[in-house]
């Protein structure tokens, strides 16, 4: 491979890696800072991609009409589809919240895993809705105009980057706010936070709602990327699984951390592709399951041996305490 | 509808078997295990290994078994992988749980290494075996008994019932005369006060592992002679499982089992309504509406 086939390799390397960093700082809200288990994240990876590309793709015309059925095509730009993906996820977030965060610390693990799959099993089967398990194709990218397609991706590498840097900028200035330290002292105790006056169940609903919408962000921004999304890409792996992996390498509780621990993953998950590459062939069939594998192994060393992960957690967050 | 019913019975007996393991875990070494449908994938599967390799090789003629669809390495089969996923799971808990426990993890983080254990296991399940259907007979089709109602019922469903039977009245029997069950009894009630009468709790737990995993490798191939094995079937069986737990009150095995029951006759009979597709989402939308209206279940009367 020459020098621009390996640079347009590495850019598309970053862009997944950046959107999954997206993921992780959301995540990182929700188990980082608040101790609330979500496991099922790619709930809000499906909706965040599905509202983002229905509101940004024109409704089918002619006979295309035929073969590819939504329930809405706005047709709108990038932003809207964004602050849509967002709030959507961040209404989905508000209900399972509300029903599951008065109850113990499963309860939300549960019914978040619920919520996944049974939004996988309504894209697949409601045909209506969104085009049924072939998905949505052609989705329209932001500032495409622009420059020749094959080097679209640094223009979209750059957008990924700005959004995630922006995401970074406000849940830093949101966590060392004194919101913040409200959910860090839930984490920590609850029953003395409530004793000091704060509103557990409130909070909690929170940092579960903020938590999804950037989800929701994630989403959008991976619909506009690979442009084409169907119901079989919001798997329990590689929606949530995956997501949990890095945050927890990268070391939860610290920002930096999330989104060092997705590059860092997912740099590990292409790079045992490439070892996978060298297996026979019968066995190559069967080489995802074996990088899964050992991805499963590794959260299973760090929990045992490193559970704050490799940056750790900041434990000073107030530019008030030297 | 009187057919939908009785499979519904046959699919609630199997949720129930994974759903009284389940339960026991979360009341004795309470954190949710959400590896407990795999450790059921593992038990169809490893019956598998046993019915179409290990005794095959052995060289001794297949015959098939009274009226049922299976032969009888099926009879062998059915014990050994029970009591390898006992060992599975006692396994898992020694490599990872009690780790954990011993660094005085929180509930949360445990069950979270029970998430990627629960992968860990469908990873080697899908190296084995890959992502394909598989059946323990693969063609034989067993002719229907009709019942009264119009209710067509297989030898294979009439089986599974009487074994799930035997099964949650042997539990129930060791639970109430042994020593052991006795004390683990007095484990899920209260650890501390279990501890301090001198009940070894390290033995406790292993001993639930090893009933949680041995009932879970009942429940997986049940539901691979009722239907078929796949590799995703366990994660798939995860939310029915919470939900039964969580409708019958978590660590009430008893309640586990109506739960079970009410869940499989809810999903088998919303397929007259809805598509089949949707079977895994009616067990969740029970479960969402009894955390709404009912969050410690439906037998939590007289503790609290």
């Amino acid at each position: 491979m020459e020098f621009a086939g390996i640079l347009a390799y590495l850019v598309s390397l970053a862009i997944m890696a950046g959107i999954y960093a997206v993921f992780c700082l959301g995540l990182n809200i929700q188990w980082g800072y608040t101790g609330l288990f979500n496991i099922g994240i790619a709930g809000f990876f499906c909706i965040g991609a599905y509202t983002s590309a229905m509101i940004t793709s024109p409704m089918p015309t002619g006979t295309y009409a035929h073969y590819v059925h939504q329930l809405f095509g706005l047709n709108l730009p990038f932003v809207f589809g964004l602050i849509g993906a967002a709030s959507i996820c961040g209404i989905v977030a508000f209900f399972i919240g509300f029903a599951t965060l008065r109850l113990g610390d499963d309860y939300l693990a549960i019914a978040t895993l619920g919520i996944a799959e049974t939004f996988r099993l309504i894209f697949n089967n409601e045909q209506w809705l969104a085009n049924g398990p072939r998905g949505l194709m052609g989705l329209p990218q932001p500032l495409a105009g622009l420059v020749d397609p094959k080097n679209y991706n640094y223009i979209y590498l750059v957008i990924v980057i700005v959004i995630l840097i922006l995401i970074y900028l406000l849940i830093e200035q949101a966590i060392r706010s004194p919101w913040g330290r409200v959910l860090r002292s839930i984490r920590e105790d609850e029953i003395s936070a409530a004793m000091s006056g704060k509103n557990v169940l409130r909070f909690k609903i929170q940092a579960l709602v903020f938590g999804a919408m950037i989800m929701g962000v994630g989403g959008a921004l991976y619909a506009h990327y690979t442009k084409a999304i169907s119901p079989d890409v919001f798997t329990p792996l590689y929606g949530t699984f995956i997501i949990w992996v890095m945050l927890m390498a990268g070391g939860s509780g610290n920002n930096k951390g999330a989104i060092l621990g997705a590059f860092l993953i997912w740099g590990m998950w292409i790079g045992t592709k490439f070892m996978t590459d060298l297996l026979p062939y019968t066995l190559k069939a069967r080489a995802p399951y074996i990088r899964f594998l050992l991805i499963g192994i590794l959260l299973e060393f760090i929990l045992i041996y490193r559970p704050q992960g490799i940056l750790g957690e900041e434990k000073k967050v107030s530019k008030l305490i030297e | 509808m009187a057919e939908l019913i009785v499979y519904g019975i046959v699919l609630g007996s199997i949720i129930s078997l994974g759903a009284i393991g389940l339960t026991l875990v979360y009341g004795i070494i309470r954190f949710a295990n959400f590896a407990h449908g795999d450790l059921m994938s593992a038990g169809a599967y490893i019956a598998l290994f046993i019915t179409s390799v290990a005794l095959p090789w052995t060289g001794l003629p297949h015959t098939t078994f009274g009226p049922f669809s299976f032969g009888w390495e099926m009879v062998i089969a059915f014990p050994v992988s029970m009591l390898i996923v006992g060992g599975v799971a006692i396994g898992l808990d020694q490599i990872l749980y009690q780790k954990l426990r011993n660094k005085n993890s929180n509930a949360v983080i445990m069950a979270m290494s029970s998430l990627g254990a629960s992968f860990i296991i469908r990873m080697i399940i899908l190296i084995l075996w890959g992502s394909d259907f598989f059946f323990y007979r693969p063609g034989v089709l067993r002719p229907a008994i009709e019942f009264p109602l119009g209710i067509k019922i297989r030898p294979d469903q009439i089986l599974i019932l009487f074994i799930v039977f035997l099964l949650i009245t042997g539990l129930h029997l060791f639970l109430k005369m042994t020593k052991m069950g006795k004390a683990m009894r007095a484990t899920a009630d209260n650890m501390e006060l279990a501890k301090v009468s001198g009940i070894d709790t390290e033995k406790i737990i292993i001993w639930t592992w090893c009933i949680g995993g041995a009932l879970a490798a009942a429940g997986g191939i049940l539901y691979g002679i009722d239907v078929q094995l796949h590799p995703a079937m366990g994660w798939n069986f995860l939310i029915p499982l919470f939900a039964a737990t969580i409708l019958g009150t978590i660590g009430n095995m008893y309640g586990a089992l109506i739960g079970g029951l009410i869940i499989g006759i809810s999903q088998q009979v919303s397929t007259a309504f809805i598509m089949p597709t949707y079977k895994p989402a009616v067990a969740f939308v029970i479960m969402i509406l009894i955390l709404l209206f009912r969050p410690k279940g439906l037998f939590s009367g007289g503790k609290e």
